[in-house]
Protein backbone atom coordinates (compact mmCIF):
# COMPACT_ATOMS: atom_id res chain seq x y z
CA UNK A 1 0.00 0.00 0.00
CA UNK A 2 2.78 2.38 0.94
CA UNK A 3 4.42 1.89 -2.43
CA UNK A 4 1.90 4.47 -3.61
CA UNK A 5 3.50 7.01 -1.27
CA UNK A 6 7.26 6.79 -1.87
CA UNK A 7 7.92 9.96 0.15
CA UNK A 8 6.27 8.55 3.30
CA UNK A 9 8.44 7.64 6.31
CA UNK A 10 6.34 4.99 8.09
CA UNK A 11 9.19 3.44 10.09
CA UNK A 12 10.67 6.74 11.24
CA UNK A 13 7.09 7.87 11.90
CA UNK A 14 6.30 4.96 14.21
CA UNK A 15 9.66 5.19 16.03
CA UNK A 16 9.36 8.97 16.46
CA UNK A 17 5.74 8.52 17.49
CA UNK A 18 6.73 5.99 20.15
CA UNK A 19 9.26 8.51 21.48
CA UNK A 20 6.55 11.16 21.66
CA UNK A 21 4.24 8.74 23.46
CA UNK A 22 6.96 7.69 25.90
CA UNK A 23 7.67 11.36 26.65
CA UNK A 24 3.97 11.99 27.30
CA UNK A 25 3.81 8.84 29.48
CA UNK A 26 6.79 10.13 31.49
CA UNK A 27 4.95 13.40 32.14
CA UNK A 28 1.79 11.54 33.17
CA UNK A 29 3.31 8.85 35.37
CA UNK A 30 6.23 10.92 36.67
CA UNK A 31 4.65 14.32 37.24
CA UNK A 32 0.94 13.55 36.98
CA UNK A 33 0.45 15.97 34.11
CA UNK A 34 -0.68 16.08 30.51
CA UNK A 35 2.10 16.77 27.98
CA UNK A 36 0.06 19.39 26.17
CA UNK A 37 2.51 21.64 24.36
CA UNK A 38 0.17 24.62 23.83
CA UNK A 39 -0.77 24.71 27.52
CA UNK A 40 2.83 24.26 28.68
CA UNK A 41 4.04 26.98 26.28
CA UNK A 42 1.39 29.38 27.59
CA UNK A 43 2.37 28.50 31.15
CA UNK A 44 6.12 28.77 30.49
CA UNK A 45 5.75 32.27 29.04
CA UNK A 46 3.40 33.42 31.80
CA UNK A 47 0.50 33.87 29.36
CA UNK A 48 -1.47 31.33 31.41
CA UNK A 49 -1.69 31.69 35.19
CA UNK A 50 -2.86 28.21 36.04
CA UNK A 51 -1.57 24.77 35.16
CA UNK A 52 1.80 23.20 35.77
CA UNK A 53 4.38 24.97 37.97
CA UNK A 54 6.12 27.47 35.73
CA UNK A 55 9.57 25.88 36.18
CA UNK A 56 8.21 22.51 35.03
CA UNK A 57 6.62 24.12 31.95
CA UNK A 58 9.84 25.98 31.11
CA UNK A 59 11.93 22.81 31.45
CA UNK A 60 9.62 20.86 29.12
CA UNK A 61 9.46 23.65 26.53
CA UNK A 62 13.26 24.08 26.55
CA UNK A 63 13.58 20.33 26.02
CA UNK A 64 11.67 20.42 22.71
CA UNK A 65 14.33 22.26 20.64
CA UNK A 66 17.07 20.52 22.63
CA UNK A 67 15.83 17.08 21.62
CA UNK A 68 15.33 18.18 18.03
CA UNK A 69 18.87 19.55 17.98
CA UNK A 70 20.29 16.26 19.28
CA UNK A 71 18.50 14.33 16.51
CA UNK A 72 19.71 16.83 13.95
CA UNK A 73 23.32 16.44 15.13
CA UNK A 74 23.09 12.64 15.40
CA UNK A 75 21.54 12.13 11.97
CA UNK A 76 23.46 14.78 10.05
CA UNK A 77 20.54 17.18 9.73
CA UNK A 78 16.75 17.20 9.83
CA UNK A 79 14.84 18.36 6.78
CA UNK A 80 12.54 21.34 7.42
CA UNK A 81 10.84 22.72 4.32
CA UNK A 82 9.23 26.03 5.24
CA UNK A 83 7.04 28.13 2.92
CA UNK A 84 8.98 30.69 0.85
CA UNK A 85 7.51 33.69 2.68
CA UNK A 86 6.96 34.41 6.36
CA UNK A 87 3.27 35.27 5.88
CA UNK A 88 1.96 31.69 6.44
CA UNK A 89 4.07 31.48 9.59
CA UNK A 90 2.59 34.67 11.02
CA UNK A 91 -1.02 33.99 10.00
CA UNK A 92 -0.79 30.31 10.96
CA UNK A 93 0.96 31.11 14.24
CA UNK A 94 -1.73 33.60 15.28
CA UNK A 95 -4.51 31.11 14.56
CA UNK A 96 -2.66 28.24 16.28
CA UNK A 97 -2.00 30.35 19.39
CA UNK A 98 -5.55 31.72 19.71
CA UNK A 99 -7.25 28.48 18.67
CA UNK A 100 -5.30 26.17 21.00
CA UNK A 101 -6.06 28.41 23.99
CA UNK A 102 -9.76 28.70 23.11
CA UNK A 103 -10.01 24.97 22.41
CA UNK A 104 -7.85 23.99 25.42
CA UNK A 105 -5.26 21.99 23.52
CA UNK A 106 -3.48 20.95 20.38
CA UNK A 107 -2.15 17.84 18.66
CA UNK A 108 -0.31 16.70 21.79
CA UNK A 109 -2.85 17.44 24.53
CA UNK A 110 -6.03 16.49 22.68
CA UNK A 111 -4.50 14.31 19.96
CA UNK A 112 -1.96 12.13 21.80
CA UNK A 113 -2.91 12.40 25.49
CA UNK A 114 -6.69 12.89 25.21
CA UNK A 115 -7.42 10.38 22.47
CA UNK A 116 -5.40 7.66 24.22
CA UNK A 117 -7.53 8.39 27.34
CA UNK A 118 -10.64 8.00 25.15
CA UNK A 119 -11.75 11.46 26.28
CA UNK A 120 -14.84 12.38 24.26
CA UNK A 121 -13.86 16.04 24.49
CA UNK A 122 -10.41 15.37 23.02
CA UNK A 123 -11.76 12.99 20.37
CA UNK A 124 -14.18 15.74 19.30
CA UNK A 125 -11.49 18.44 19.28
CA UNK A 126 -9.10 16.23 17.31
CA UNK A 127 -11.76 15.33 14.73
CA UNK A 128 -12.57 19.03 14.30
CA UNK A 129 -9.01 20.33 13.99
CA UNK A 130 -8.10 17.51 11.60
CA UNK A 131 -11.14 18.28 9.44
CA UNK A 132 -10.34 21.98 9.60
CA UNK A 133 -6.76 21.29 8.54
CA UNK A 134 -7.86 19.10 5.63
CA UNK A 135 -10.36 21.72 4.44
CA UNK A 136 -7.90 24.61 4.85
CA UNK A 137 -5.20 22.86 2.80
CA UNK A 138 -7.76 21.82 0.17
CA UNK A 139 -8.86 25.46 -0.15
CA UNK A 140 -5.21 26.51 -0.43
CA UNK A 141 -4.62 23.88 -3.13
CA UNK A 142 -7.64 24.86 -5.20
CA UNK A 143 -6.89 28.55 -4.60
CA UNK A 144 -3.44 28.08 -6.12
CA UNK A 145 -1.63 28.75 -2.83
CA UNK A 146 0.26 25.45 -2.71
CA UNK B 1 15.08 19.23 41.08
CA UNK B 2 14.07 15.71 40.06
CA UNK B 3 10.79 17.11 38.72
CA UNK B 4 12.60 19.67 36.58
CA UNK B 5 14.87 16.93 35.25
CA UNK B 6 11.88 14.73 34.37
CA UNK B 7 10.19 17.62 32.52
CA UNK B 8 13.40 18.47 30.65
CA UNK B 9 14.00 14.83 29.68
CA UNK B 10 10.35 14.39 28.63
CA UNK B 11 10.48 17.59 26.55
CA UNK B 12 13.74 16.45 24.95
CA UNK B 13 12.41 12.98 24.06
CA UNK B 14 9.27 14.64 22.72
CA UNK B 15 11.29 17.07 20.58
CA UNK B 16 13.59 14.28 19.41
CA UNK B 17 10.56 12.21 18.40
CA UNK B 18 9.11 15.11 16.44
CA UNK B 19 12.38 15.65 14.58
CA UNK B 20 13.03 11.95 13.96
CA UNK B 21 9.51 11.28 12.66
CA UNK B 22 9.62 14.13 10.16
CA UNK B 23 6.96 16.10 12.02
CA UNK B 24 9.26 19.09 12.41
CA UNK B 25 9.09 19.46 8.61
CA UNK B 26 6.16 21.79 7.81
CA UNK B 27 5.90 20.51 4.23
CA UNK B 28 5.50 16.91 5.45
CA UNK B 29 2.74 17.82 7.90
CA UNK B 30 1.01 19.94 5.26
CA UNK B 31 1.44 16.95 2.93
CA UNK B 32 -0.63 14.84 5.35
CA UNK B 33 -3.38 17.46 5.30
CA UNK B 34 -3.20 17.75 1.50
CA UNK B 35 -5.71 15.06 0.52
CA UNK B 36 -5.97 16.33 -3.05
CA UNK B 37 -2.24 16.64 -3.60
CA UNK B 38 0.75 14.35 -3.11
CA UNK B 39 -0.66 12.86 0.10
CA UNK B 40 1.89 11.89 2.77
CA UNK B 41 0.54 9.42 5.38
CA UNK B 42 3.53 9.73 7.76
CA UNK B 43 1.64 11.74 10.39
CA UNK B 44 -0.84 8.88 10.86
CA UNK B 45 2.05 6.53 11.74
CA UNK B 46 3.40 9.07 14.22
CA UNK B 47 0.01 9.47 15.88
CA UNK B 48 -0.45 5.69 16.03
CA UNK B 49 3.03 5.21 17.49
CA UNK B 50 2.47 7.92 20.11
CA UNK B 51 -0.90 6.62 21.25
CA UNK B 52 0.39 3.11 22.08
CA UNK B 53 2.69 3.98 25.03
CA UNK B 54 0.26 6.65 26.15
CA UNK B 55 -2.68 4.23 26.24
CA UNK B 56 -0.58 1.88 28.37
CA UNK B 57 0.34 4.84 30.60
CA UNK B 58 -3.36 5.59 31.18
CA UNK B 59 -3.94 1.95 32.20
CA UNK B 60 -1.09 2.23 34.72
CA UNK B 61 -2.34 5.62 35.88
CA UNK B 62 -5.67 4.11 36.92
CA UNK B 63 -3.89 1.61 39.15
CA UNK B 64 -1.57 3.94 41.05
CA UNK B 65 -2.51 6.55 43.64
CA UNK B 66 -0.01 9.20 42.72
CA UNK B 67 2.69 9.86 40.13
CA UNK B 68 6.24 8.70 40.87
CA UNK B 69 7.70 12.15 41.43
CA UNK B 70 4.79 14.32 42.48
CA UNK B 71 2.16 14.47 45.22
CA UNK B 72 -0.92 13.92 43.05
CA UNK B 73 -2.28 13.75 39.54
CA UNK B 74 -3.30 17.13 38.07
CA UNK B 75 -5.46 16.10 35.14
CA UNK B 76 -8.12 17.96 33.18
CA UNK B 77 -11.57 17.00 34.39
CA UNK B 78 -13.62 19.06 31.96
CA UNK B 79 -16.09 16.86 30.15
CA UNK B 80 -18.40 19.24 28.33
CA UNK B 81 -18.12 19.73 24.60
CA UNK B 82 -18.96 23.36 23.99
CA UNK B 83 -18.67 26.10 21.38
CA UNK B 84 -15.27 27.22 22.67
CA UNK B 85 -13.80 23.76 22.12
CA UNK B 86 -15.27 23.54 18.62
CA UNK B 87 -14.37 27.05 17.47
CA UNK B 88 -10.90 26.80 18.98
CA UNK B 89 -10.30 23.52 17.16
CA UNK B 90 -11.51 25.00 13.85
CA UNK B 91 -9.14 27.98 14.19
CA UNK B 92 -6.23 25.81 15.32
CA UNK B 93 -6.77 23.43 12.40
CA UNK B 94 -6.80 26.32 9.95
CA UNK B 95 -3.54 27.71 11.33
CA UNK B 96 -2.03 24.22 11.31
CA UNK B 97 -2.93 23.82 7.64
CA UNK B 98 -1.68 27.27 6.64
CA UNK B 99 1.71 26.90 8.36
CA UNK B 100 2.22 23.13 8.52
CA UNK B 101 3.09 23.61 12.19
CA UNK B 102 1.47 22.99 15.54
CA UNK B 103 2.99 24.20 18.83
CA UNK B 104 5.41 21.29 19.43
CA UNK B 105 7.13 21.31 16.02
CA UNK B 106 7.15 25.12 16.01
CA UNK B 107 9.15 25.13 19.24
CA UNK B 108 11.35 22.19 18.22
CA UNK B 109 12.23 23.92 14.94
CA UNK B 110 13.76 26.85 16.85
CA UNK B 111 16.87 24.64 17.03
CA UNK B 112 16.80 23.46 13.42
CA UNK B 113 15.56 26.37 11.33
CA UNK B 114 15.45 29.29 13.77
CA UNK B 115 14.24 32.23 11.68
CA UNK B 116 10.97 30.96 10.20
CA UNK B 117 10.31 28.97 13.39
CA UNK B 118 10.75 32.11 15.46
CA UNK B 119 8.23 33.97 13.28
CA UNK B 120 5.73 31.16 13.93
CA UNK B 121 6.42 30.97 17.68
CA UNK B 122 6.19 34.75 18.19
CA UNK B 123 2.91 34.87 16.24
CA UNK B 124 1.61 31.86 18.22
CA UNK B 125 2.40 33.53 21.54
CA UNK B 126 0.78 36.74 20.27
CA UNK B 127 -2.34 34.72 19.42
CA UNK B 128 -2.32 33.28 22.94
CA UNK B 129 -2.03 36.80 24.39
CA UNK B 130 -4.98 37.95 22.24
CA UNK B 131 -7.02 35.06 23.65
CA UNK B 132 -6.02 35.96 27.19
CA UNK B 133 -6.90 39.64 26.74
CA UNK B 134 -10.23 38.95 25.05
CA UNK B 135 -11.48 36.11 27.28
Amino acid sequence: MLAAFPHAMPIEGVIGGLMIGIAAALMLLGLGRIAGVSGLAARATGIADSGAPRSIAVAFVVGLPLGALLVSLATGGVETRFPPTVIPMILGGLLVGFGTRLGSGCTSGHGVCGMSRLSRRSLTATAIFMASGFITVALMRFGGLL
Amino acid sequence: MIRLAIALVAGSIFGAGLAYSGMSDPARVQGFLDLFGNWDPTLAFVMGGAIIPMAIAWLIQRRIEKPFADAHFSLPGTKNIDRKLAIGAVLFGAGWGISGLCPGPGLADLAINPLPALAFVVAMLAGMVVHRVTN
